[in-house]
């Protein structure tokens, strides 16, 4: 993947994805808005929503090992996967062992992030997506672009095309004369996935939460499709984040309000589903629990960026972004995309990449993703912060060890200028008669773009003008000796 | 080293920087947030609430739902009917030619898909948010039942079964149960945001509010 402004700058340019973009940003932030006004205690919940997660991932250990008993009492088991490669493992295995060759699988970042899919496909084992936005994409041969609504930058025309021309090589076709009215589209996938949701007999998912002190596990949804996975096939198999735990039954009174109203902008979303272990002759009879650290304690280590593991994934920092909105989603070349991407996954992932380099940059720091975020994750402090270990490496843990980074190449230009400017700034006569010559010579001055390695920094804003006299010569003058300082 | 002492281990390097004396209860969650949002009438509410779902929403008191549900079901032209098992039996009693389909473990999700109907109680409703909520109890029946049919018919009663929000319905529910909130039909919104009703779940949820 390339830096995020080379791949940003396609999706800029395309006039239709932006305008998809656009409206769907806009639609959901204002709904969302309202949804979260009905609530008068809304900065309360908030509040508690963020002490919860904090309390918890300060402890982390002990609630791991907590949901782990818990899990196992209610007839679950449970397998640890330090890295991407290990959950893949751990799944293909416990597929192959049940001696199915077809998986139905919940929307779940988290096989996103660890590509799940194309591993199973390695082992002969075919996952198909059944949210409608997955399906979409995964028919697409596309990425997803959002957290919530993954396939926001196709239009119904879109859609309508990649049905016709796709659902026939995985399944039941698409009906003849399908239209690109949404209901159609909708029904047209029903009945493309019912078959295989009455067939199943392995299911993948993943959580929005696990309660510690019970073994619940919580996947909230809209349209059923996760309901079908997680209750029709004998076996489930659901890959976690390890930071998805909350201690008690609880706190879930706190992200049952929280999640809602900040994701879909509704009071409460069609379908919740919870389930300890499992419940006899209810729902499948053997249950999984694959938790995932791939760089999760990693992030943790860092106690300034810690927080980005509060994240709810509800996706309103997406939607009031004004760099997603004109990005897009593919841009930030990782699952999470948006604000929370451009601080979750260089943590996740490290930044010795040119495109985990560039994320933090990703953002003009404004803030509205701080203020939107139902647990106050701090993105812009976060965003600075990892922008400093871009450009001036030092001690990270990167799977699990301490290690110091250099800093990332592409800067130097950067850090000499900087250098240069402390040093100038360090001596005021130097600064004054530097100033002055600016002024006498500005006529000189290249009038938008520097020359030499200063280019790259202009080639995304322009250079200001020199002004004829210094600011401090001009208050001198104008205020008179002796008044200022 | 397994995955659970490579990920444990890491986790705790991870957290040197938390004093050792320190537990959880060292970390100050503030709770002072509403245990509800007081509706006035918790009943409309979650009438006005479930409508606002798309949920078709009906009263009657227990004499007039045999009646009610006989009706809804003839409405839809429905010929079978899932009854899960502790569904009280009068509730059925007016429902002349639909076929009774017990809830069974036998029952293939195929079997449940050629059932037009199903009638189940709940163990709570939240008013605010217009959701019930099924734990399997009896007269819920497993978890698929409300699930595969593409018409639900869930009986409220009112006021005893219906909370304000959300914390009063976890306060009464027991987590070991399987839990399926529903609030409205299965919906999506996942084409240019347009809502559409029905893509995996019952496409038509109907809600009977029974005054006791």
């Amino acid at each position: 993947m390339p830096a995020f402004p080379v791949a940003a700058a396609e999706a800029v340019g395309d006039a239709r994805l932006r305008g998809n973009l656009r409206h769907a940003t806009h639609t959901i932030r204002d709904k969302r808005a309202r949804a979260v006004a009905e609530l008068p205690d809304w900065p309360e919940l908030r509040a508690a929503g963020a002490a919860v997660k904090d309390r918890t991932l300060r402890h982390l250990d002990h609630y791991l090992e907590r949901l782990e008993r818990a899990v196992t009492a209610a007839g679950g088991h449970v397998h640890w996967a330090a890295d991407a490669a290990e959950a893949n493992r751990i799944v293909t295995a416990l597929v192959l062992a049940t001696g199915e060759r077809e998986v139905v699988k919940v929307k779940s970042m988290v096989t996103q992030e660890i590509g799940l899919n194309a591993a199973l496909a390695e082992a002969g084992i075919r996952a198909d997506e059944t949210d409608l936005a997955e399906l979409i994409v995964q028919l697409g041969d596309d990425l997803p672009s959002h957290i919530l609504v993954p396939a926001i930058h196709r239009n119904r025309g879109e859609i309508r095309d990649i049905f016709r021309d796709r659902m026939a090589d995985r399944g039941r076709p698409a009906p003849e004369g399908l239209t690109d009215d949404p209901a159609d589209l909708a029904e047209a996938a029903r009945l493309h996935l019912r078959r295989k949701f009455l067939d199943a007999k392995v299911g993948v998912s993943g959580a929005n939460f696990m309660v510690a002190e019970t073994g619940t596990m919580v996947v909230v949804e809209s349209e059923g499709n996760g309901r079908m996975c997680l209750t029709l096939p004998e076996t489930l198999i659901s890959v976690v984040g390890i930071e998805k735990v909350v201690p008690t039954w609880r706190d879930l009174e706190i992200f049952l309000q929280l999640l809602p109203r900040s994701s879909t902008a509704e009071r409460m979303n069609p379908y919740t589903s919870m389930w300890t272990g499992t419940t006899d002759e209810d729902g499948p009879r053997a249950f999984h629990l694959v938790l995932l650290d791939n760089g999760r304690s990693d992030a943790l280590a860092d106690t300034v960026g810690r927080q980005a593991l509060r994240c709810i994934r509800c996706s309103a920092c997406l939607n009031v972004c004004p760099v997603y909105e004109r990005a897009g989603g593919h841009a930030y070349g990782s699952a999470y995309p948006g604000p929370i991407g451009a601080i979750l996954t260089p943590q996740l992932r490290g930044v010795t990449s040119e495109l985990d380099a560039s994320l933090p940059y990703a953002s003009s720091l404004c803030g509205a993703c701080y203020e939107v975020c139902p647990v106050a994750i701090d993105i812009p402090e976060v965003l600075v912060h990892l922008r400093e270990r871009v450009v001036r490496g030092g001690e990270v843990t990167v799977r699990g060890t301490r290690t110091v980074i250099r800093p990332a190449g592409g800067h130097a230009a950067e850090r000499a200028a900087m250098r240069a400017a402390r040093w100038v700034f360090d001596h005021p006569g130097v600064l004054r008669a530097g100033q002055r010559l600016a002024a006498r010579t500005r006529r000189l001055a290249p009038r938008r773009r520097l020359p030499g390695p200063g280019r790259a920094w202009t080639d995304t804003r322009d250079l200001p003008p020199v002004p004829a006299e210094p600011f401090r010569d001009w208050w001198r003058r104008s205020r008179g000796e002796g008044s200022g300082r | 080293m397994s995955g659970r002492e490579e990920v444990l281990r890491r986790v705790r390097r991870a957290l040197a920087d938390v004093p050792a004396g320190e537990t959880p209860a060292d970390v100050p969650v503030p709770r002072d947030y509403l245990r509800g949002h007081s509706p006035a009438d918790p009943v409309e509410t979650l009438a006005e609430r479930l409508m606002d779902y798309r949920a078709v929403v009906r009263r009657t008191d227990g004499a007039g739902l045999p009646a009610l549900i006989a009706r809804l079901l003839a409405a839809r032209g429905t010929r079978t009917v899932v009854v899960p098992a502790g569904l009280p039996a009068g509730w059925l009693s007016a429902a002349d030619g639909v076929e009774r389909v017990p809830d069974s473990a036998g029952q293939t999700p195929h079997d449940l898909d050629a059932v037009d109907s199903v009638v189940t109680g709940c163990a709570v409703a939240i008013a605010e948010t217009g959701t019930i909520v099924l734990d399997g109890g009896p007269g819920q029946g497993r978890r698929r039942v409300t699930l595969v049919p593409d018409h639900h018919v869930c009986v409220v009663r009112v006021p005893d079964q219906v909370v304000g929000s959300v914390p009063g319905a976890l306060e009464r529910l027991v987590p070991s149960r399987p839990l399926t909130w529903i609030s409205g039909p299965s919906a999506t919104s996942d084409i240019e945001l347009s809502r559409v009703e029905g893509v995996h779940g019952p496409r038509t949820l109907e809600v009977i509010l029974v005054s006791m």
